[in-house]
């Protein structure tokens, strides 16, 4: 683990995550923000988010890179792993080592090995009683991760949960699930846009992916709105829908 | 990952439990009178209803549970304004659990009409897969009040099931022989690796030209035809071990 990151990188990226109250508010990109700053905080290789769904199973949000062996990674958390023991116990999963983790869960430890990782944390959303999901960080190597990192990621897991629910708070119970039904479809919009590009591009879906952030960020561009105009009029993008 | 409350498995036999009516319609519209009325006693609701609504601006209430809830349906299309309307264009669900409430000035024409017709609470989902989206489904109650977690988990099944009767019904008629029987998998258990799933999706969109719909439908249609599971051939579609063929 790297130097505690300094004061005032800390304070800057907090206040960005606690900022929810805000018009036009896209769950999807504060998520990837969270990811992305977490994953820098903590000096992990990656981070990806799993947020509960409507049947209370975890389901895959966002992450700090997006790879088809990270997507596995956290599709199989569905039914097992690290941030499916977090959420169900509701408290963090740290410095599991994943070369002798393969009993605990079979089906992710091996996946998460031959990606390349050493070691697995997870920590909860939670917010009292109620946990809505987990954040999930991967190290390639050995080290151990030290308690003040760990305090640091856990406060902003705190944070953004608090960010969540507290406009939930404000407007009405049922915005929150409204939210999420409509991150999980755009979460959906963006795999088929990876396969549109994929498509048109004949590429593999990580590459396809790649374009469209590109994109998104040459335009400052949110992804779910360049990859719904992908999926419904691929012509009215043709910088990004034409073979080169 | 049985057991789920209000899991697919669950709804699909609360639906073939359901008795026909003699008044249903056959085929697929028949299985969505079910499906609304086996909603109905399970959720529970006072009515239910699916409407089909298309990007050209079709709209038409394909089942309900009964006549009182088909009217009430159709009322939105009348006024141009509601809950089902809201959520097909914003694509997320739409829980209004006091018709009185702030709803009244959302929809100032429907809300009222509503309440008159004996509504106060409802509820819609959009019937949609990511960019495909054929409509809504909504829930009607007498009173006011939130729907409890196990009422939200099953209704949003039962939204989910009736995207994928709508989808076959696209692509195989014979399918409406009996869409939530017959087969062991029967409309696809949308548990698995879903990412390649819609990955596929999209491919198939652009290796055949057509909607996000029709794709969907197309590789539906295809694993059922092949009898394979879905997911295997969205593998393989992924992999570009298989390309979708136009229709001869």
């Amino acid at each position: 683990m790297a130097t505690a990151p300094a004061a005032e990188r800390l304070a800057e990226v907090f206040v960005e995550v606690a900022d929810t109250l805000v018009d036009e508010f896209d769950l999807i990109e504060f998520l990837q923000m969270l990811t992305a700053h977490t994953s820098e905080l903590a000096d992990a290789a990656a981070a990806g988010l799993l947020l509960a769904d409507q049947h209370g199973r975890l389901q895959f949000m966002a992450a700090s890179h997006e790879q088809a062996r990270l997507l596995e990674l956290f599709q199989v958390q569905t039914h097992e792993g690290p941030c499916q023991d977090c959420f169900s116990q509701a408290k963090p999963v740290i410095n599991a080592d994943l070369n002798d983790a393969a009993d605990r869960w079979p089906r992710f430890a091996p996946r998460a090995v031959a990606a390349g990782f050493r070691s697995v944390h997870a920590f909860p959303l939670r917010l009292r009683n109620e946990v809505i999901g987990a954040l999930n960080l991967f190290g390639t190597a050995a080290g151990a991760m030290e308690p003040p990192a760990i305090r640091i990621v856990q406060a902003l897991a705190d944070v953004a949960t608090i960010g969540l629910l507290q406009e939930r708070a404000i407007h009405r119970a049922e915005v929150l699930t409204e939210q999420l039904q409509a991150a999980l479809n755009t979460r959906i919009i963006i795999e088929q846009a990876k396969g549109v590009l994929a498509q048109i591009h004949g590429c593999g879906t990580d590459e396809a992916f790649e374009l469209l952030r590109a994109y998104c960020r040459t335009h400052r561009l949110r992804l779910s709105q360049v990859a719904h105009t992908i999926t419904t009029n691929p012509a009215d993008i043709p910088d990004l829908t034409t073979r080169t | 990952m049985t057991g789920i409350a209000g899991g697919w498995a669950e709804v699909q036999a609360l639906i073939a439990a359901e008795p026909p009516g003699v008044e249903d319609k056959a085929g697929v519209v028949g299985w969505l009178q079910r499906l609304c009325r086996a909603a109905v006693r399970a959720l529970p609701a006072r009515g239910v209803g699916v409407s089909v609504l298309s990007e050209s601006g079709e709209q038409v209430t394909v089942a309900a549970s009964d006549p009182a809830s088909e009217a009430i349906e159709e009322l939105q299309f009348t006024l141009g304004e509601g809950p089902c309307l809201d959520a097909y264009a914003g694509r997320r669900p739409v829980l209004t659990s006091n018709l009185a409430g702030e709803a009244m000035t959302r929809w100032p024409g429907y809300s009222p009409t509503a309440q008159a017709r004996g509504v106060r609470a409802v509820f819609a989902f959009p019937l949609q897969v990511g960019a495909a989206r054929l409509g809504a489904l909504d829930v009607y109650r007498d009173r006011p009040g939130a729907l409890s977690t196990r009422a939200l988990h099953l209704a949003l099944t039962f939204a989910e099931v009736a995207m994928a009767i709508l989808l076959d019904a696209q692509e195989r008629s014979g399918a409406a022989d009996d869409p939530v029987g017959g087969r062991g998998e029967p409309l696809d258990d949308p548990l698995d690796d879903r990412a390649e799933l819609w990955q596929a999706q999209g491919m198939v969109m652009i290796q055949l030209g057509v909607s996000m719909i029709e794709a969907m439908a197309r590789l539906r249609a295809y694993a059922y035809a092949q009898d394979r599971r879905l997911s295997d051939v969205a593998r393989d579609v992924v992999a570009r071990k298989l390309r979708l063929e136009h229709d001869p």
